[in-house]
């Protein structure tokens, strides 16, 4: 059966769709070219648990959820459920807790890097910069045989493991909703302001991740992989979803009068050019060594990968460690420490980089 | 045929990046590509084809793909 989502015009479709999707998101109480950053949103989910504690940041994000359960929809449906794991399990743990810190310290992931540009954030431009320049540096050691190892193939048991987690915490959410002025129903941490106070209506919200889960696990839609098979195979396929996503968010900002350009006062955003660029580095050299960046992720432990699921725990972790140990940004700046992880953060990418390789037998079967 | 590239396992690229190593290097004009993901068997097929050869079958074998492919006649 043909996949139309994977065409060229399938790809440039999705990528519209989530592009015109978060810009709507955003006019419906997201936070400020934030209608969907997985790298905040997994942050926030991460502050809703308690995992860290800092009060402006804390709401089970229901796209997130919904980004796998469509997921998964979609692979149960189309028969692409393989439970599956075993490549390199711990690497890429810290891989997604340093892919986080990165992103933190730049204030978002790659999708909120072109939701910012297409908002008109300037410091997008340097986030972007950086987000190339760390692909590239993973491109390199792809080229000299990096590889995390083969997968196994699991029992289906394990493939249902994130999504049932996730869905765990849709039920936690309903089970101790919001309420207005309230830091905290039953054991689950809400904003009572900042971004972790602003949000899209629950359904929205959940409508408009499963949406997207379902078509981008169709159309395997990748941020990261957009610039690496550029730079690995002058390959534009998946870098035109990409195009059509800054382009339609664009627009529709426009339109919403959410278009304002400039480089200072933007929301959630600072102007330190240099670490905005260096985060980016991080969180782009730490999805390419991964394979994918964390919307990919998200999407890929939907169809049953238990190494994505892996990278996503790593970064909620990486979320918390960033908040409880100063390494993340805010509008006032980098964090006391953030300058020292990247550099950490850096030099462990570097280390799995070289390392990380596996005998390749190409030949007999 | 006697070349065949067994990226089972492997998550993209690598599979793209074994398969178009194999195409540069071997003298063959076909050879047999293994992967067992349809997002690989996908981007293996596209990226073959930019290479001007061509995906002549794909069969499923369990849990596994098998891509049949060959140079294209110029």
């Amino acid at each position: 059966m043909k996949n139309v989502f994977a065409t060229r015009w399938g790809i440039i479709a999705v990528g519209a769709v989530i592009g015109a999707g978060a810009a709507m998101l955003q006019y419906l109480g997201n936070p400020g070219n934030m209608g969907i950053c997985v790298a905040c949103f997994e942050r926030d989910i991460a502050g809703a648990v308690g995992f860290h504690r800092a009060a402006v940041v804390q709401y089970m994000r229901p796209e997130i959820i919904g980004f796998v359960l469509g997921s998964l929809a979609a692979a149960l449906a189309f028969k692409e459920f393989r439970p599956r794991g075993g490549s390199a399990p711990i690497v890429r743990f810290f891989l997604g807790v340093f892919a986080m810190i990165g992103a933190l310290v730049f204030l978002g992931c790659p999708w909120r890097a072109m939701l910012r540009l297409a908002g008109g954030d300037g410091n997008a431009i340097l986030g972007l910069i950086g987000l190339v320049a760390g692909v590239w540096i993973g491109t390199r050691f792809l080229k000299k045989g990096y590889s995390l190892g083969r997968t196994q193939k699991l029992a289906p048991a394990a493939g249902w493991v994130l999504p049932a987690v996730f869905a765990a915490l849709f039920v936690l959410m309903l089970i101790y909703p919001r309420a207005e002025g309230v830091e905290k129903t039953g054991i689950l941490f809400y904003s009572v302001k900042g971004p972790g106070a602003m949000y899209a209506p629950l359904a929205v919200s959940v409508i408009a991740g499963l949406v997207i889960g379902f078509i981008a696990q169709r159309s395997r839609f990748c941020t990261m992989g957009a610039f690496r098979d550029l730079i690995l195979f002058k390959q534009v396929h998946l870098f035109s979803g990409v195009v059509a996503l800054v382009i339609s968010a664009g627009l529709v900002n426009l339109i919403l009068g959410q278009f304002q350009p400039g480089f200072a006062g933007q929301p959630v955003a600072h102007t330190q050019h240099v670490w905005n660029a260096m985060g980016m580095v991080l969180a782009g050299l730490a999805f390419a060594l991964a394979g994918g960046c964390p919307g990919r992720q998200l999407f890929l432990s939907g169809e049953g990968d238990g190494d994505a699921a892996i990278f996503v725990l790593g970064m909620i972790v990486g979320a918390a460690v960033s908040h409880n140990f100063g390494l993340a940004s805010s509008p006032a700046g980098v964090g006391p420490h953030g300058i020292a992880a990247v550099v950490i953060g850096l030099a462990v990418c570097l280390v799995i980089g070289f390392t990380m390789k596996q005998p390749q037998t190409g030949g007999a079967r | 045929m006697s070349q065949t590239v067994d990226a089972r396992g492997l998550s993209c690229p690598q599979p793209v990046l074994m398969a178009l190593d194999a195409i540069k290097r071997s003298q063959e004009a076909e050879m047999e590509v293994f992967v067992d993901t349809e997002a690989s068997r996908e981007n293996v097929s596209r990226a073959v084809e930019s290479q001007g050869w061509k995906v002549e079958s794909i069969a499923t074998e369990g849990e596994t793909f098998r891509l049949e492919i060959r140079k294209a006649a110029k």
